[in-house]
């Protein structure tokens, strides 16, 4: 076996980048200042390879760039036309998917669903409304499940644990039937803390947390000025 | 030469597009001398005089006379926009999709709060009234749409920019602030 | 001590192992009728998990339910052979003899009649699952009889009329289930000696197994025709505390049903493949994988086990080969398409949803239990048996120079002999057709709804992995038949079976299936021929596992070998047609209202 190399180059777009083994695409390119758009991911969970956003295509073949190790002379594309097209696909079918009524929603601005729309240019989606019939659910004392707006991410799966690593939200079912659910006796037990943790992890507004609502007004939310990714970007200099 | 025609009319919307359209505030003198109005709220004009360049629709279509009216606006309007998250995906009014519409009639004619209990249960029935659809649905489901404005309301500056584009033939060319969906 | 049968024994039987959770929600369902709130909670509490999971668990699969199923729980096949062999006369005498609809029960909560997906019974449709139990060619007035027997309390078993042929009669079988063999060819149909390939195996080294098996240029049997060797080599290389072989004995691809024939009549050389493989890996303990609608078989073939263990075929010190222990345990999946997929059935096979994994790491690095496993199909590691039995250069000298040896193909439909066919690689879909009794085809089904549509056109096309690679599913498809009905019956099945887990093939295949719909219906315009293409290829390009990336195969390639069929049902010279029609859209509320809609001079000129 040979010692793994202290850094792997690779490249994105013809753009040279380096890595260090191990890492995803996905964050190799973000060290290197290039934005992958992603929506199920979040920085310390384990990579779901759910929405599919993040997919890049090396060598003809399609790849999520949040679970595919970066590999040494790997050429990555990414910010082409055909692909970014096959993204916006994937946020317009989350869009026709569930009902996402954004004048209505407590997390427009701030919902990461809708800034990858707007960073697509979405005007319509190319596919029919579904117009499912979904439920708000109450979930103990301190959030609501609003499933209209559930994209199914996992993210609160993945993330939210009771201090005996319990799951307090699992998945239901499957198809397009599939379900988030909450343990109702573990969410009655959530702290403020995690229950404010749940709401801002759910990149749509699918967690809220009650008895709060619009703390900031709309017009002065996170991604009503700036692009999603514009950290990333700018990180490049 | 002619101006170029403009028609618009609201559906299942709360005229909050149009609202907007006039937020375009003094440009509206230019906009005067740039285009003619025809069936439209902003002059007044109940029926279509002539053909028409330009046709906005604001709101989405939720009963059968809507869905006439958009019709009518397709087989007269050379270009037809969608202006607005009610006529691009339905909005607000299409929150009662997911429910039965004898519940929703029921709900409304029977059991709302306002409703006197000491008084008969009418359904209204009269055959003037627009038939209520099955389903909300946006414009572009039912008939061909040539472009969208999304937004609720679009902003004054998306609603001017496309008409200015379009009056200049030029293509509609938005930028990051003009797309928002609230 | 828990009494015996109680929620607490079953746990306490399985250790309060986690990993066994679906073999325990098995038995809770099998025991009870379905798992309520209650008994979840109480499993939950028991592994020391949320009861969200175990409901997560419960839910995913077919044959779990939430309510009473019924005392007995009719599952009918809805696959497109049972819809052209007369379903929906045998579901509508289900529906008029029970008194309940489909996706329903009695209101005594005697019979609930439910739809499945393929149940491996293609060679005899109409087929449906009674508590476990198949019934094969259904007929209108079977169903009575059978419904009559339900009423009256019947066992299940006791309503089988006669058992079928070979192992089928076998006393811990006894199933009406008919083998169809056509055509036994020489590698895994033929007979097998027990302790043939085992014995040779462990006379040589578990590197020479894994050369020979090279040699022979075994290719995976599944349909995706990975070389066998070299994933034996792989796993072999691989440090980790356990090594396992796991055997996918969940053919649910639709049209499949030769696993089913092997399993019932080659389970002997299956076995000792499963050891070849065990001893070339360095495995201690492999795993068969049986698809819930097979669980019939179960009891025979752990009897079949109990044999093998006291010649020592298995156990310890396997055929006097010091230090080579392997024995092999049944694990029981409980009605899930997706589990097919190698890394969804570890995750089932372990006690989760059956959803599939993300790769790397690949199985052979961390498998079950995330230890390094080597997954192969039934017929792959029958073929790797008799490689080793009768050497490589013996089954190379069959099929073709890429794909060496034979192939067991599952042929239903439109033919006169529907049945298993053993025939070597390199086998023109001509012949096969002239074999099955069904030269006036009008198209294809090569490899099941994932695989490819073909037409008239292309029947010398031959059965190789360097053309028409096929896990073995041949479908019929006569002359008269409407292919659109055929395509939609496959996208449907693969809405169904989705699992969920990621946006294009959970959110994409609804809306594949929709515009379809909208075609079929004659309002469709080439824009949608363009569109539908186009989101076919999005689906294809951007889902994570095989089921997405395939699913779209019944649309993309009919519109490429039948093409003249979809322009056909769409308006030529129109760029726009919709889904909506006003008429339909008043009919609801018209109800309501009492309003009466009549269509204005709009209605016709819309355009």
């Amino acid at each position: 076996m040979s010692k793994p190399k202290a850094r792997i180059s690779f490249t994105v777009d013809g753009k040279k980048c380096s890595a260090a083994p191990g890492q995803t695409i996905l964050q190799a390119a973000k060290d290197n200042g290039i934005y992958i758009p992603a929506l199920c991911r979040w920085e310390g969970f384990k990579p779901a390879g759910a929405c599919r956003v993040c997919t890049v295509r090396v060598g003809g073949r399609y790849m999520a760039a949040c679970t595919q190790p970066v590999t040494d002379g790997m050429a990555v594309e990414n910010d082409v036309p055909d692909l970014q097209d096959m993204r916006k696909a994937l946020i317009e079918m989350l869009f026709v998917e569930g009902n996402h009524m954004c004048p209505t929603c407590e997390k427009s601005g701030n919902c990461e669903l809708q800034a990858l729309a707007y960073r697509f240019l979405m005007l319509v989606p190319r596919f029919p409304f579904q117009f499912p019939a979904r439920r708000v659910e109450p979930a103990g004392k301190k959030i609501l499940l609003e499933h209209n707006r559930c994209i199914k991410c996992l993210r609160c799966v993945r993330g939210v644990r009771t201090r005996d690593n319990k799951a307090v939200f699992g998945t239901l079912r499957r198809s397009r039937d599939k379900k988030i659910s909450v343990d109702q006796v573990l969410a009655s037990a959530l702290t403020d803390k995690q229950a404010r943790q749940a709401m801002d992890r759910c990149p749509v507004g699918s967690i809220l947390k009650k008895e709060v609502g619009f703390a900031v007004p709309i017009g002065r939310r996170k991604y009503d000025k700036e692009p999603i990714g514009s950290d990333v970007e700018k990180a490049r200099g | 030469m002619s101006k170029p025609v403009v028609a618009t009319a609201s559906l299942a919307g709360c005229f909050g597009c149009h609202m907007s359209f006039l937020d375009i505030d003094e440009r509206i003198l230019t906009l005067i001398d740039l285009v003619e109005f025809n069936k439209s709220p902003i002059d007044d004009i109940k029926t279509f005089t002539k053909p028409v360049d330009i046709g906005i629709i604001e709101g989405g279509c939720c009963n059968s006379e809507n869905v006439e009216v958009l019709r009518e606006f397709r087989k007269h309007c050379q270009v037809l926009i969608s202006l607005g998250e009610c006529a691009i995906m339905g909005g607000l009014p299409a929150m009662r999709n997911a429910i039965p519409v004898r519940e929703c009639l029921e709900e409304a004619y029977f059991h709302s709060p306002t409703i006197d209990p000491s008084e008969p249960k009418i359904m209204p029935g009269d055959e003037d009234l627009p038939i209520i659809l099955d389903k909300v649905l946006p414009l572009h489901e039912i008939v061909k749409i040539d472009a969208f404005l999304p937004g609720c309301p679009p902003s004054a500056d998306l609603i001017w920019k496309a008409l200015t584009s379009l009056l200049e033939g030029k293509p509609l060319d938005l930028s990051y602030n003009l797309v928002k969906f609230d | 001590m828990p009494a015996e049968g109680s929620l607490a024994s079953i746990l306490a039987r399985h250790r309060r192992d986690r990993t066994r959770l679906i073999d325990i929600l098995r038995e809770v369902q099998a025991k009870n009728g379905h798992i309520s709130p209650e008994a979840a909670a109480e499993i939950a509490a028991g592994l020391g998990l949320s009861t969200v999971e175990v409901e997560g668990a419960a839910t995913f699969y077919h044959f779990f339910s939430a309510r009473p199923a019924g005392t007995y729980a009719v599952y009918l096949n809805d696959n497109i052979v049972s819809v052209m062999k007369g379903r929906a006369a045998v579901a509508s005498a289900f529906e008029k003899a029970a008194g309940c609809r489909f996706g329903e029960t009695t209101p005594d909560g005697r019979i609930g009649l439910y739809r499945t997906s393929c149940i491996g019974m293609n060679d005899q449709e109409p087929a449906a699952l009674i508590n476990g139990v198949v019934f094969t060619k259904l007929t209108p007035a079977k169903v009575k009889l059978i419904v009559e027997g339900m009423n009256a309390g019947m066992n299940v078993r006791a309503m089988i009329a006669a058992t079928g042929d070979g192992a089928n009669a076998a006393k811990l079988v006894r199933a009406m289930v008919k083998n169809n063999i056509r055509k036994e060819g020489p590698v895994i149909l033929a007979s097998f000696r027990s302790g043939a390939a085992v014995k040779k195996a462990v006379k040589i080294t578990p590197e020479g197994v894994i050369a020979e098996v090279k040699k022979a240029n075994l290719l995976g049997r599944g349909g995706a025709g990975f070389p066998t060797g070299l994933k034996w080599e792989f796993c072999r290389r691989e440090k980790g505390e356990n090594h396992y072989v796991v055997c996918n004995a969940d053919e649910g691809e639709p049209g499949t049903f030769k696993d089913r024939v092997i399993l019932t009549e080659r389970p002997h050389l299956l076995f000792e493949g499963m050891t070849v493989a065990g001893y070339a890996v360095g495995a201690r303990k492999g795993l068969l994988y049986l698809r819930g609608e097979y669980a019939y078989l179960a009891p025979y073939l752990e009897s079949l086990l109990a044999g093998l263990r006291k010649k020592n075929l298995l156990g310890k010190r396997i055929a006097g080969k010091a230090g080579f222990s392997f024995d092999i345990e049944i694990k029981l999946g409980a009605g899930a398409y997706v589990c097919g997929e190698e890394s969804a059935l570890l995750q089932s096979a372990q006690g989760e949803r059956g959803e599939p994994r993300d790769r790397p790491p690949f199985p052979v690095q961390s498998g079950f239990l995330f230890q390094p496993t080597t997954v192969n199909n039934v017929e792959t590691l029958c073929a790797a048996a008799r490689i080793i039995e009768k050497g490589a250069d013996w089954f190379k000298a069959m099929g073709t120079p890429r794909s060496a040896g034979t192939k067991v193909l599952s042929v239903s439909g439109d033919c006169k002999k529907p049945g298993v066919y053993e025939v070597p690689f390199g086998l023109t879909v001509r012949r096969l057709l002239e074999m099955a009794g069904g030269p006036d085809a009008q198209a294809v089904q090569i490899g099941g709804p994932s695989g490819a549509c073909i037409s008239r056109g292309q029947l010398e096309r031959a059965i190789a992995f360097e053309d028409l690679a096929t896990g073995g599913s041949i479908i019929v498809i006569g002359p008269g038949r409407d292919l659109f009905e055929v395509i939609r019956n496959f996208m449907e099945f693969f809405v169904e079976e989705s699992c969920g887990w990621c946006v294009p093939c959970r959110a994409g295949n609804p809306l594949l299936l929709r515009k379809l719909e909208k075609i079929m219906s004659g309002k469709g315009t080439p824009a949608d021929i363009i569109e539908i293409e186009s989101w076919g290829r999005i689906i294809k390009a951007m889902s994570r596992c095989g089921l997405g990336q395939t699913s779209p195969n019944p649309i993309l390639t009919t519109i490429q070998n039948f093409r003249e069929m979809y322009e056909s049902k769409v308006e030529r010279g129109r760029d726009f047609l919709p889904e909506f029609d006003l008429a339909e859209a008043v009919k609801e509320a018209s109800a309501v209202t009492g309003q009466v809609f009549a269509a204005s001079d709009t209605e016709q000129s819309h355009e």
